[in-house]
């Protein structure tokens, strides 16, 4: 069943850019595939493609998320946002990873074909920076307002900034 | 003549139901603006219990995380314990002994069973039924009780390593087991006689909060919630893992979408839940629980370590801050069927002994997004009838 998605995939995607890689390697667990985007302006027809295409039909979005490469040995892009798709119909799972690099830190949102992207893709936004064009409600989730860096960059230490310091606190007689 | 009065009926405003309230199951914000008592419009705000949880994986190393993922959804710890080495297991490619997978899974089915008492009993507590609650908690207790005997917390129990459980189930264990086990179906059927048909009950929850079957699927609805819609997918049969292929259980699935079909369907896994339980307790294997020291996972048992030099040499290279666990590199992802849905862990890994990214796809955050949809056009007091259905935890929520 494997192998039938990966043939597919190759057929489908045998224009450059759309690499085709493997999740791990491990025996006992199924094998997952992974596209990787280099192109991601082609993002939303991927996407369109992969849940509507009668090959594909991968009609449910998991997750959404982003990963920072900056420490990471021998990695080429350092912003990557990740999307997990499964499919009901055919029981497997696809990944799609969109290679940005550090500096144009912008994607096409997906809420359009998954309205479930909502809210991940905020958290990507207001953890890594990473703006969706096109989403309905481009703002912060997870932090508080006010909050400007973006946390989960590798940049950022893990005891933060001073936010925690800083904290403006409001007295009974200014609220 | 006529008495003419000036009101605002006809203007719309905004009620804070902050994150300070009872029926909030914990710290979320929503900002609901009403003409009335119809909602007609809802924004919710998250990030109280913020605590960057994944932050924190890349600074604590594949066996200290456990206790991280404790404190995601307190009401089924261990589920999640499990989910985060079930994905690390695989990352490092081995395969845990039939005597872990089966006490794993009667953990997690324990989870499951402790956490739709609190979901349904909640529930119940918020539309006002308090003797369903009363009830779920005081079998929660007897969970506890035979979580605390097994690994000594009752909560938070961080009961998984890597390779294996921190320490084996003790003599008198599954006895106990089996008694919960002959006590629990009385309560259920104490719970089902005090809500199923009752009134005022199925008033509050009928028709309430409706998803249907393809917005369950556009919405990135899983487990009870997208169940309760139609959606039959079910992680412990579609994805087996851990041992649940040797067990006979149903997934009950439901077509009304509202908040009664969630609460059937709880109820009914609950009954589900039990029949494994009681399966793998009459057919527990024998052997060791950790999988072998050869693979160089688990820590040793003590006596090894003070008694042999291969014990003492792994312990160390386990302890030791500038060795640790030396996993491949590569990525990894691995989702159980916790009680709230699909909870999955997406480790990167730099071959280092910490993840260099540990993402944790939270159930309870994706299900909540939809909760201003459900919401609209329902009245005020449907707003607590439609979270408790919900089963939003905020701790799994924010992380």
């Amino acid at each position: 069943m494997d192998t039938e998605l990966r043939a597919i995939l190759e057929e489908e995607f045998s224009r450059t850019g759309w690499r085709i890689g493997m999740l791990l390697e491990h025996p006992g667990s199924p094998r997952q595939w992974c596209v990787e985007l280099h192109e991601t302006d082609k993002l939303l027809t991927l996407m369109q493609l992969l849940r509507d295409h009668d090959r594909f039909r991968f009609n449910q979005l998991i997750d959404v998320t982003a990963i920072d490469y900056l420490y990471f040995p021998e990695a080429e892009h350092r912003f990557v946002v990740v999307y997990s798709l499964l499919s009901h119909r055919d029981n497997r799972r696809l990944w799609i990873k969109a290679m940005l690099g550090s500096k144009r830190l912008k994607v096409s949102s997906v809420c359009s074909i998954w309205p479930g992207a909502e809210w991940p893709e905020r958290e990507v936004y207001d953890m890594f920076g990473i703006q969706f064009v096109g989403h309905p409600d481009h703002r912060r989730i997870l932090t508080p307002e006010g909050f400007v860096h973006y946390p989960l960059r590798k940049d950022y230490p893990v005891t933060g900034l001073g936010e925690r310091e800083s904290f403006p606190v409001i007295g009974r007689q200014d609220a | 003549m006529a008495v003419q009065i000036e009101d605002n009926l006809g203007e719309i405003w905004t009620l804070n139901f902050g994150p300070q309230h009872p029926a909030t199951h914990t710290t979320f914000r929503l900002v609901l603006q009403l003409d009335g008592e119809r909602v007609v419009g809802c924004v919710p705000h998250i990030g109280f219990l913020h605590s960057g949880f994944e932050k924190q994986a890349e600074d604590l190393d594949y066996n200290q995380y456990v206790v991280i993922t404790d404190r995601m959804n307190y009401v089924s710890p261990m589920a999640n314990n499990f989910a985060w080495h079930h994905a690390v297991e695989q990352l490092f490619g081995i395969e845990i002994t039939p005597r872990c997978k089966t006490i794993r899974v009667i953990m997690a089915e324990l989870s499951r069973i402790s956490d739709h008492l609190l979901s349904v009993g909640a529930a119940a507590l918020d539309v006002g039924a308090f003797t369903a609650f009363l009830y779920g908690f005081n079998e929660r207790e007897m969970i506890y009780d035979l979580f605390e005997i097994a690994c000594g917390h009752r909560f938070t129990n961080s009961y998984s390593r890597v390779g294996g459980l921190s320490q084996d189930l003790p003599d008198g264990w599954t006895a106990k087991a089996r008694e919960f086990c002959r006590h629990l179906p009385r309560v259920l059927d104490d719970v089902e006689k005090l809500l199923t048909c009752n009134r005022i009950f199925i008033d509050r929850t009928r028709r309430i909060g409706v998803i249907n079957h393809d917005d369950a699927i556009a919405w990135s609805l899983t487990g009870p919630i997208a169940r309760a819609s139609g959606v039959r997918r079910d992680l412990r049969k579609d994805e087996p893992y851990f041992s649940y292929t040797d067990f006979d259980f149903k997934v009950p699935i439901a077509t009304g979408g509202d908040c009664y079909a969630r609460y059937l369907i709880r109820l009914e896994e609950m009954r589900q839940s039990l029949r494994i339980i009681e399966q793998a307790l009459a057919d527990l294997p024998g052997g060791p629980v950790n999988v072998h020291p050869e693979t160089k996972l688990p820590l040793p048992e003590k006596s090894d370590v003070y008694g042999s030099i291969e014990g003492l040499i792994h312990h160390f290279e386990l302890i030791m801050t500038n060795r640790g666990f030396t996993p491949p590199i590569g990525e990894v992802y691995a989702a159980n069927e916790v009680p709230n849905g699909e909870l999955g862990f997406y480790i990167v890994s730099d071959g280092s002994a910490r993840a260099y990214r540990a993402r944790c796809r939270p159930p309870s955050f994706i299900n909540y997004q939809t909760f201003p949809k459900l919401i609209v056009g329902h009245q005020i007091s449907d707003v607590v009838a439609v979270l408790g259905s919900l089963n939003v935890i905020a701790a799994e929520l924010d992380r």
